[in-house]
């Protein structure tokens, strides 16, 4: 986890706030940082995480876990993460017996109407155990990322609902957190895509968007961080808070500062 | 409210906009965006309905109950029903708690019902809906439930029903919201500049031209309505009034200007391609003296001056 980025959002592994959507997403830039961070965070703050990850292996997660200090595989052994690889089990949906339906079934299925089996994956991976005893502090649900879904030929409404299942068990039943990554396609026509980035918008209580700077690439500051903090649950006189950032990834952490202040510049 | 009660009227009846929206019945479209939030502001609704003693219906769609009643206090919560399409909308537990007839079900319901006071309907939200309905089955639903005094074969007296929708304007194509948008009696749009929220209200009464008013507002912690004048002129982004324009054309080291006499010559200037009949005749009558044309020839130094064409040897 991000030290600096911890400051920013004001927030520590002991004293997260509970029952919160956060939405990740970048445009012109690669915000998988920022999963990693999360990662991280959770996982020091003891809490029972699901990680459903698509978009890369399990060891490439576990190399940057380990630079930011935590380690994926003692996690799984231990029972506090749970881990769907999609690109692993994406392969077992069509080897593995018919017994119950696999998280994925829908790549199998010509139309697949929703991500039920998917949501109940998750239902399953972060229900509380029976037994008494706590040993994690809340459940935490993080999915990187759900554009990848989009390309796997779900409708962008199939893809809310899931998001709106997780989130009614997550975060409302389970006092739980939830991180989404979605891509911002940007200039491309995407409609399903800025359908389904603008419905997890909505449903957020933090949106950090990580974007490429709008003069193109530089060495030195690698893009920028737009913090906007929603749907508090008090109105406050002064609405939605929004910050801007610039940052600089280096190998284990990641520098932020104001805009234009890059020690590379003073 | 005749318009030329509004004309008259000050900052007085400007203000008071915001706050009349549910008087006129039909539906109120909310329309909010992922920056500037419409909930609090329906919530803020809904308390005012609740205050006025109506009966108040929501179809909770994209919140649970709790987090809906939260910063109500109890004599408002006890005059709110909230039906509960948050847990299980499409039913994936297959449980018979499920709601019959889906969110218009239970909107249909609400209008069958036997009381006749005034009633408000608060959607949270119209975009899910309109995600998950036919925007017909939609749009024909609203005109029904919001048309219910004209309904024909009605007896008994209703009273006035109004419908508060909550629309993310990004979800939808324009097809869709122009729709609902046509559909409905006062549009609300949510905006606003460097933390100060506006509502922009757009409404249409019947036989009257459509009004328009931004206000500003802000909504208090526990959901009442503050009416604002406007951002504070400070914090408004203006250039410096210190440092006047600067005219680039004023130290150049050529002319851009044009004196009155080189522009009356400019303006005088025939183009070559425009035809007057004085430049047609003269072109079609050879001036007298003008000689035929002469081509003189200086042959140089190395010059062939055979006359014999060189292709006659060619036997084609």
């Amino acid at each position: 986890m991000f030290v600096e980025l911890n400051n920013l959002l004001n927030t520590t592994p002991d004293r997260a706030e509970q029952g919160k959507l956060t939405l990740l997403c970048d445009a012109k830039t690669d915000g998988s940082f920022l999963v990693h961070h999360f990662l991280s965070f959770y996982l020091k703050a003891n809490c029972k995480v699901c990680f459903v990850a698509l978009f890369q292996s399990f060891s490439h997660y576990n190399i940057v876990g380990q630079k930011l200090g935590v380690n994926l595989t003692v996690a799984r052994e231990r029972g506090q993460l749970v881990f769907l690889e999609g690109l692993k089990s994406a392969v077992d949906v069509f080897f593995q017996t018919q017994e119950e339906p696999h998280p994925l079934q829908f790549l199998r299925e010509a139309n697949a109407g929703n991500l039920k089996p998917l949501f109940e994956f998750v239902r399953e991976a972060l229900k509380p155990v029976d037994g008494g005893e706590a040993r994690w502090t809340y459940p935490v649900l993080l999915v990187d990322d759900l554009s990848v879904l989009l390309s796997l030929g779900m409708g962008a409404v199939a893809v809310l609902d899931f998001i709106h299942y997780c989130r009614a068990t997550v975060c409302w039943e389970l006092k739980g957190n939830m991180v989404i990554l979605v891509h911002d396609s940007g200039d491309v026509e995407d409609e399903e895509n800025d359908i389904l980035l603008n419905g997890v918008s909505h449903q957020s209580h933090l949106i950090l968007r990580a974007e490429g700077l709008a003069t193109g690439f530089c060495r030195d500051v690698h893009g920028q961080l737009r913090i906007l903090w929603r749907r508090p649950s008090q109105p406050t006189a002064q609405r939605d808070q929004s910050l801007t950032y610039q940052y600089k990834i280096q190998d284990k952490s990641v520098s932020f500062f104001a805009k234009g202040m890059s020690p590379a510049v003073l | 409210v005749t318009l030329s009660e509004g004309a008259r009227a000050g900052t007085g009846r400007e203000l008071g906009m915001l706050d009349s929206l549910l008087s006129l019945g039909g539906l109120v479209l909310l329309r909010d965006s992922v920056e500037w939030e419409g909930r609090s502001l329906l919530k803020a609704l809904v308390k005012k309905s609740a205050l006025c003693g109506e009966q108040v219906h929501i179809l909770g769609c994209e919140v649970s109950e709790e987090e809906f009643r939260e910063g109500f206090d109890s004599n408002i919560n006890n005059r709110l029903v909230y039906h509960d399409f948050f847990r299980d909308p499409l039913n994936w537990s297959k449980t018979e708690e499920a709601l019959p007839g889906g969110p218009l079900g239970a909107l249909r319901a609400i209008c069958k019902r036997t009381d006749p006071g005034p009633v408000t309907i608060a959607l949270d939200s119209l975009s899910w809906l309109l995600l998950h309905l036919p925007c017909t089955t939609l749009c024909q639903a609203l005109h029904a439930v919001s048309h219910q005094d004209s309904c024909p074969g009605d007896s008994s007296p209703v009273g006035k029903v109004s419908v508060l929708g909550l629309l993310h304007e990004e979800l939808h194509g324009p097809g869709p919201v122009g729709a609902l948008s046509s559909l409905a009696q006062t549009e609300v749009t949510l905006g606003g500049t460097k933390g100060q929220a506006s509502a922009h209200i757009l409404c249409r009464r019947p036989r009257q031209r459509p009004t328009d008013q931004t206000q500003w507002f802000s909504i208090l912690p526990d959901f009442s309505l503050d009416l604002q004048e406007g951002p504070s002129v400070e914090s408004q982004p203006c250039s410096d009034p210190h440092i006047p324009p600067v005219d680039p054309t004023t130290h150049l080291t050529f002319n851009l200007h044009l004196s009155k006499k080189e522009r009356e010559a400019r303006d005088s200037l025939i183009l070559p391609f425009q035809f007057s009949s004085e430049k047609q005749q003269a072109l079609l009558r050879p001036r007298p003296g003008q000689a035929t044309s002469h081509i003189f020839y200086e042959p140089d130094a190395y010059d062939d001056l055979d006359q014999e064409d060189p292709d006659d040897d060619l036997d084609i």
